[in-house]
């Protein structure tokens, strides 16, 4: 409903001073996310360890907001008002700026088919909701040192 | 001198006291199990003299006396029936057996489809059949009383005929009522009644025959002299009328196949095929003995009485003209016999035919909504429906012979009683021998048989100043003469009997043979079909039902409701075991369904039982088995190429109707799973960020001001689980019908101000509400609770998406085509014309915003409580905004 949030995403700088000794430099990050309080939780948890958080809550206008904000790691939600998140990961695939771009899924529908849709259009990390903080932080590290 | 008023009511009190011992003690015997005589073949013999009814007993002298030898049709067509139609009789006790029949109402309703139309049709005609033939009896108790006053010492002025009636009826009530519903079991038979029948029976015959042989030796002088007397009588003068004792043989012919009480005690209270073998002997000898002395009592009433005398009460004023008092007490006890055990069996039949037939259905239908067959306690409800039908009935006779003043000759009621009554025979005998019996046949032979039963007979026996006047009778109605009820289609100087007997059976059996060879029988009936005329080929059981899923424990509860506790747990401990289980509850496989509902058909009726096993079981009331079943038939009929066309055209349907529900069958599997991934997706998300906050929360040194956002967060999330869980438990109880609805009376405009509070205090008050309070002042009797959850539902709705700078919800009230209606119309951008009908699917909300809170399940409920309530929530386009109606029968 409220488009204009959504094409100008807000950065967000970490609330922690002390950057993590993991992440040595600043990274950026884009979670695309329709659930207010998800999208907090997750800025919060990224912005305390040093990452640089940008947001986006519409799935139709998510591509152009990723190849925008070029950030070096993405979290995709799955059921987006608009376009689904595969239909997003398909697109972002076959552009030659994001095909390799880190992206980890997070659904709250996570069953067995739903994975494998999802590693078949490429992605690097499938989690299912209720996550766990930690393996979050673990997994968005992971994806971008490798 | 003749005896005293008192003793002869001592007497009555007596014998009517020894029949209950008679009555209790084998009810005792019987339900101790050791009741080997109670089977033996003679009872059942004797039972089956319930057909000698007073009328026999008294007005077959009075025929005799009348009419000459033409009284021996009354028992020349049962003699006939019982030695030359043998193996129509064993056929219909094969099929009360099988078919667990509890009157010949069921016994047609089963055969045509388990259909109830026919069986209170039939209870109809019987009860109409048999009202007479009761007061016909009331009057001969009455009248043998009177006899007695009249020849009492001093007379007894003071004895009131019509409250001798009265008192008759009510003792007949009572014992009926005692023996005739003392249980309610599964095979529906009564060892107590049909004994104290048999010693009746006795009694009448000895009675009879004693007068006889008075008559014979002590009055006549020996066999010569009366046969003198028999010659030089005008009895032996009168000359047979071919016709009419064609006619009136084949009338008691067809009405002992087809009386109430007749069938009760030939097929329902029948034990043992085998008897049939002894009755079909010595019934016609019983009958041979009762009508043995009925001449010579005629012609020495004729030749000793007064001309004036009754010849109908010749076998009473015989003995008291020669002051035989011993004798003519016998006498007396053996008409009250007749009498009495016709009362009580025809009682018996009727209650069972009006409980079954019209009581339970109308019961069924109107607590459908409720699940009625495992709620209330319906064997308590079958019995009290029976005593109270067993009132009625002897109220309704007495109450004939009250209006009719018992004016009429005995065997004039008898004979017009047997006309209406034998229209029953053509769908008997038809369904019993011929597949192609359909129920529209019946239906319709029936009705058009006894319609002019009624028109040609019935009716004209109230005399010319009854019903039909003198004009109608001799000219016909409107002076059409083809229709002077007594020469129906021109057809004069016929005895009235023979000439309605002939119209109605010809018009009866003609229409049921018409419309049974155009009509086209369900699968059901034709199974039904099979099933009976095959009776002796088939004994594998109709498969009535599909697995669908009954409930075993469900089925249970209610079977333990009519056949009680006991007898309904051996049978499912029976059949537990049976397939290899332990405990009481078999799978419920279509051969249990199938016995269960034969063994509750024995209770109450295979229409009845059908539609309440249906009410459990529920779905198709025709299973793959049955559809296969036909299919066979079907195969079989391949050589009746007339046939062929149609039958594949219902294949064709049938199977596309099959192809149709597999269809719906898949889709609903579809929408099943996606159901579950929805209630996954919408559970998950509220833990989500529950389970993100509070690991959050314990790990960080937070301050104090984001500690309380965090933990507001997780308590709103928390409170958005709760209320998903609710509303699916809402919802999900409203779907599988278990909900129960709290009816009260309420006006709309206080459901109306609940529901607007409830809103205001949701934070939801954001929306200015625009109300009509004169239009509103309409009293509800309906759950006003659940639609207060309804219009809740649709305030909150238009408070969180009316998009509208200045929100505003417009609440019309309109009463239109009966019914009323609640419009909420907002000022916003309205719903799109595609998702109008999909926003009330679950999980549909239109935005994909959790933020406007709940789960997209509000629609869904509202629709569901409207269609519980009897009306509807639809959304109602071109109102410029969203708009929902919701409409209630105005009846409420």
């Amino acid at each position: 409903m409220d488009q204009m949030s959504d094409q100008t995403p807000d950065l967000k700088t970490g609330g922690d001073p002390e950057p993590s000794a993991a992440v040595t430099l600043p990274r950026n990050v884009l979670v695309i996310e329709d659930e207010p309080n998800i999208i907090e939780a997750i800025s919060f948890i990224l912005s305390r360890d040093g990452w640089v958080v940008a947001t986006h809550s519409n799935g139709e206008t998510a591509v152009e907001a990723v190849l925008k904000l070029g950030p070096d790691a993405l979290i995709l939600d799955v059921m987006l008002p608009g376009r689904s998140g595969y239909d997003i990961l398909q697109d972002l695939r076959a552009n030659e700026t994001t095909k390799d771009l880190p992206v980890l899924m997070l659904t709250a529908r996570g069953q067995k088919n739903d994975r494998e849709l999802a590693e078949r259009l490429g992605v690097n990390k499938f989690m299912t909701k209720p996550f766990s903080n930690a393996e979050v932080l673990e997994t968005m590290r992971a994806l971008v040192e490798a | 001198m003749a005896l005293p008023f008192n003793i002869l009511v001592l007497v009555c009190l007596a014998y009517v006291v020894f029949l209950f011992l008679v009555a209790f003690g084998a009810d005792k015997r019987a339900s101790q199990g050791g009741s080997n005589w109670l089977g033996l073949p003679l009872i059942y013999t004797l039972s089956l003299s319930v057909y000698c009814t007073a009328w026999t007993f008294y007005g077959a002298v009075g025929y005799a006396a009348r009419s000459g030898l033409e009284y021996v049709t009354i028992y020349l067509g049962p003699t006939l029936v019982m030695i030359g139609w043998w193996w129509i009789l064993r056929k219909l006790v094969r099929i009360g057996r099988a078919q667990r029949v509890t009157s010949i109402a069921d016994l047609i309703s089963s055969r045509y489809g388990k259909s109830n139309g026919l069986g209170v049709l039939v209870t109809l005609l019987a009860v109409v059949g048999t009202t007479p033939y009761i007061a016909l009896q009331l009057q001969s108790v009455t009248l043998s009383f009177s006899v007695f006053a009249a020849a009492a010492p001093g007379g007894f002025d003071g004895v009131d005929l019509s409250a001798t009636a009265l008192w008759v009826a009510v003792g007949l009530a009572l014992f009926t009522i005692l023996f005739g519903t003392r249980n309610l079991d599964a095979n529906e038979r009564h060892h107590g009644v049909v004994t104290a029948i048999a010693v009746e029976a006795v009694v009448k015959l000895i009675a009879l025959m004693a007068v006889g042989i008075f008559v014979v030796w002590g009055v006549a002088g020996g066999t010569t002299e009366i046969a003198e007397m028999i010659t030089e009588s005008p009895i032996s003068n009168w000359n047979i009328n071919p016709g009419r004792w064609a006619g009136l043989t084949f009338l008691s012919a067809a009405a002992f196949l087809t009386l109430p009480r007749m069938f009760q005690v030939l097929v329902v209270e029948n034990v043992d095929e085998r008897q049939l073998a002894t009755a079909s002997w010595a019934f016609p000898t019983y009958l041979m003995l009762m009508s043995l002395f009925v001449v010579p009592i005629a012609v020495a009433g004729l030749n000793v009485l007064p001309p004036d005398a009754n010849p109908d009460l010749f076998v009473l004023t015989l003995p008291l003209h020669y002051n035989q008092q011993g004798l003519a007490m016998l006498s007396f006890l053996g008409g009250f016999s007749s009498a009495t055990s016709m009362v009580i069996v025809a009682s018996i039949a009727l209650s069972t035919m009006v409980s079954n037939h019209i009581v339970m259905p109308i019961w069924l239908s109107a607590r459908r909504d409720e699940g009625a067959t495992v709620s209330g306690d319906v064997r308590h409800l079958v019995l009290t429906s029976r005593r109270l039908s067993i009132g009625a009935v002897l109220l309704l006779g007495y109450l004939y012979y009250y209006f009719s003043g018992g004016g009429a000759e005995l065997a004039a009621i008898g004979l017009i009683s047997f006309a209406g009554v034998a229209q029953v025979l053509p769908a008997l005998l038809g369904g019993i021998v011929w597949r192609g019996a359909a129920r529209n046949g019946a239906a319709v032979g029936l009705i058009a048989g006894f319609a002019v039963w009624a028109y040609t007979l019935f009716l004209p026996s109230f005399g010319e100043a009854g019903i039909m006047s003198a004009q109608m009778l001799t000219n016909g109605p409107w002076g059409l003469e083809w229709l002077r009820p007594r020469a129906l289609f021109g057809l004069a100087g016929l005895d009235p009997v023979v000439h309605a007997l002939f119209w109605s059976m010809l018009i009866n059996t003609g229409a049921f043979i018409v419309v049974s060879l155009v009509s086209f029988p369900s699968p059901l009936e034709r199974l039904q079909g099979a099933q009976f005329v095959n009776v002796f080929e088939h004994s594998a059981s109709t498969k009535g039902w599909a697995h669908a899923g009954a409930e075993a424990e469900d089925l249970l509860i209610m079977a333990q409701r009519i056949m009680g506790a006991d007898e309904a747990q051996t049978l499912f401990q029976a059949q537990a075991s049976d397939q290899g289980k332990g405990g009481y509850l078999p799978d419920t496989t279509p051969d249990f369904i199938a016995r269960l509902e034969r063994e509750l058909a024995g209770s109450v009726g295979a229409a009845t039982a059908h539609a309440m096993v249906g009410q459990i079981v529920g779905g198709a009331s025709v299973s793959v088995e049955d559809l296969m079943a036909v299919a066979d038939e079907t195969q079989q009929m391949l050589e009746h190429s007339s046939q062929l066309e149609a039958q594949q055209k219902e294949l064709t349907t049938t199977a596309r109707r099959l192809s149709e529900v597999n269809e719906k069958l898949t889709q609903l599997s579809i929408q099943k799973d996606a159901f579950l991934s929805q209630i996954s997706h919408e559970l998950r998300t509220p833990m989500t960020s529950i389970r993100a906050f509070s690991e959050i929360l314990r790990e960080s040194d937070l301050d104090h001001a984001a500690q309380e956002k965090y933990a507001m967060i997780i308590h709103g999330e928390a409170v958005r689980l709760t209320r998903l869980l609710d509303d699916l438990l809402d919802l999900s109880v409203l779907e599988n019908g278990q909900v129960q609805l709290y009816p009260q009376h309420e006006p709309l405009s206080f459901v109306l101000d609940r529901a607007v509070a409830a809103t205001s205090s949701l934070s939801a008050g954001g929306i200015a509400i625009r109300r009509t309070p004169e239009t509103e002042a309409i009293g509800l009797y309906t759950d006003t609770d659940r639609l207060a959850q309804v219009f809740i539902n649709l305030i909150a709705n238009a408070a969180k998406y009316c998009e509208a700078p200045a929100p505003c919800l417009e609440i019309n009230v309109s009463q239109k085509l009966g019914e009323l209606r609640i419009d909420f119309v907002d000022n916003g951008g309205g719903i799109p014309p595609e998702s109008q009908t999909v926003i009330f699917e679950k999980f549909s909300r239109l935005s994909d915003q959790a933020a406007a809170g709940g789960a997209g399940l509000g629609l869904a409920i509202c629709r569901e409580i409207m269609d519980k309530l009897g009306g509807t929530v639809t959304y109602l386009p071109g109102q410029n905004g969203a708009a929902f109606r919701v409409t209630l029968p105005v009846a409420m």
